[in-house]
């Protein structure tokens, strides 16, 4: 793709509840991630960083701050928030419709978005099924299939609209280790052969690591960035990267930042948001 | 931590996978598929049995050993026999047309009253789950509206309608609605939010959500409702035409109570019972065609 994909976060604040009990999620936030970069925010548990993705999603307003895409304001105090195809959501429990098969499911962007008659959406659909090794799966309804399959499934819908902005909220955390690693090469291929802005959102700091161009650490909440690393391990990536020193350095700098920060939330009683 | 991404750990069956329900019991429910393996295992007989001592005891209560409470019951015999004879001794068997019309006029009415229920408590229903504007205007009267019996709504039926005919379905439908509307609201409010946002991040526009989400997503349990009401329905009609019928199974007992036709009373009764099993099938069987990916999903 390459074709843009910057996301700029300026001052974003969230309070929830604004009348009432005034949570504050989102304490004057800011990141830039450059297009086709793939970023990937750690933080404890109910920090935020949810909150954000919503935001950057269109799912709901901020209170204070604004959002851009490519220099365009997605959403700022006032201007309501609207979802967009140009920015493709993966949902922390899945959601693929379980009414349609696989193949309904991947072809539902374009016809949605009225890109494509029935025929040009099933044809690109089987396609993309196709290149992403889920050829078998495509009359398939997502309870027939494991959740591992569903995930990649649910990937390759969001690739079908050809994002610009990929946003994944903690996709693989309920998958065992071994269905992770094969949905994580399945992630990093669509990357590599796609190349979207990528916002991925996770507990787990070898995913982390293994994934992104660019780690950003979330303090606890209220959220804003505490650390950012530069992650330059070679693409394509491959499991063994996880045993060489570069990566070890780049996981205890990662590991010291996130602990200081899962202490404080930890005393603080935080719970799951 | 660090071990969750390693290679080489034994593969845990995942938590997530969806939990695979039980396939649906009950006679009416084997029917859909594994009829034949139903039929070779033992329940079939399990099943005769129940009922034969079921008969037995019956009979035995009401005519062996004349049991007070049982005494003015018919047994079962003689009921069967009224029931299949040609020259039945109260005017009711198989074999006559009145049967069949009483059968058929009540039929009707469910029927008139059911689709009717189902015309309106559906879409109602639906929007009300979709729309909180809208459940906001309607909760208030619905929920006043709801729990008053059927029964109470008797002499305002027969002074709002013209003639018995329209009364009778106007009851039969009350009894229906709610059910109906109930259920597809719950239905709607079944679905996991998260495919409203997914459909709207995918660019959906809100006619395409409806049809594509809000319709299907609320379907099983629309046609739980519908099974539900169906019942209820048959329920409202026997009350609505022992008080205001001049045909039809509930005028049926009724006048057969009064004419001291007991027998008929009986045969009404399991008639009742066999129509509108009858009827919560059919409506299963539409619901099971239309709802596949449930089917498949249960296995």
């Amino acid at each position: 793709m390459g074709n843009g994909g910057s996301i700029s976060v300026k001052e974003a604040t969230k309070v929830y509840d604004p009348d009432g009990a005034k949570v504050l999620a989102l304490d004057r936030c800011s990141l830039e991630i450059g297009p086709g970069e793939f970023s990937v925010v750690v933080g404890p548990s109910g920090c935020g960083k949810t909150t954000l993705l919503n935001a950057i999603a269109g799912f709901h307003e901020l209170t204070a701050g604004e959002i851009l895409l490519d220099g365009q304001t997605l959403s700022s105090p006032g201007k309501p928030a609207k979802p967009g195809s140009d920015r493709i959501v993966v949902f922390q429990n899945g959601a693929l419709f379980p009414w349609m098969t696989i193949l309904e499911n991947v072809a539902f962007g374009p016809l949605a978005q009225k890109k494509m008659t029935v025929p040009e959406a099933r044809e690109k659909a089987l396609k993309t099924l196709e290149t992403m090794g889920l050829t078998l799966i495509a009359q398939d309804y997502p309870g027939q299939i494991s959740s591992g399959m569903r995930r990649r499934a649910e990937i390759a819908r969001a690739m079908m609209c050809e994002p610009k902005v990929l946003l994944l909220d903690e996709p693989f955390r309920a998958l065992d280790a071994l269905t992770k690693i094969v949905a994580h090469q399945f992630l990093m291929e669509v990357y590599d052969a796609q190349k979207p802005t990528v916002f991925f959102i996770t507990h787990d700091l070898d995913e982390a690591i293994f994934l992104a161009s660019k780690v950003y650490v979330m303090t606890t909440r209220p959220a804003s960035i505490k650390k950012i690393l530069d992650v330059t391990l070679p693409r394509p990536r491959d499991y063994r990267l996880l045993a060489s020193l570069e990566y070890q350095r780049l996981k205890a700098e990662c590991q010291d930042a996130v602990r200081e920060e899962a202490l404080k939330a930890f005393s603080a009683g935080e719970r799951e948001m | 931590m660090s071990d969750t991404a390693l290679p080489g750990l034994t593969a845990a069956p995942s938590l997530t996978d969806a939990p695979k329900a039980l396939p649906p019991s009950g006679l009416w429910g084997r029917l859909g598929g594994g009829f034949s393996r139903w039929l070779k295992s033992s329940s079939p007989w399990l099943n005769l049995l129940g009922l034969v001592g079921f008969l037995l005891l019956w009979q035995l209560l009401s005519r062996v050993l004349k049991v007070p409470l049982f005494v003015k019951l018919p047994g079962p015999w003689e009921t069967v026999v009224e029931w299949f004879s040609p020259r039945p001794v109260y005017g009711i068997s198989v074999f006559t047309i009145e049967y069949y019309q009483h059968i058929g006029l009540s039929s009707l009415r469910v029927f008139l009253a059911f689709l009717l229920a189902t015309g309106l408590g559906v879409p109602l229903g639906l929007l009300m789950g979709w729309k909180k504007t809208f459940s906001d205007y309607a909760f208030p009267i619905l929920e006043l509206l709801r729990p008053i019996p059927m029964l109470a709504w008797v002499p305002l039926a027969i002074l709002m309608w013209p003639g018995r005919e329209s009364s009778i379905v106007f009851l039969t439908f009350l009894g229906s609605f709610f059910a109906t509307l109930l259920n597809s609201w719950l239905g709607v409010k079944s679905i996991d939010p998260a495919y409203f946002r997914a459909a709207a991040s995918l660019g959906a526009s809100e006619s395409l959500i409806f049809k594509k989400i809000v319709w299907p997503g609320a379907m099983p349990f629309v046609f739980t409702g519908l099974q539900i009401s169906v019942g209820y329905a048959w329920f409202s009609l026997v009350a609505g035409e022992m008080l205001a019928g001049e045909f039809g199974l509930g005028y049926l007992i009724w006048d057969s109570y009064i004419l001291v036709q007991y027998p008929v009373i009986i045969i009404a009764m399991i008639t009742l019972g066999l129509v509108g099993s009858l009827s919560s099938f059919i409506i299963r069987a539409i619901g099971n065609a239309l709802i596949r990916w449930k089917v498949k999903e249960n296995g």
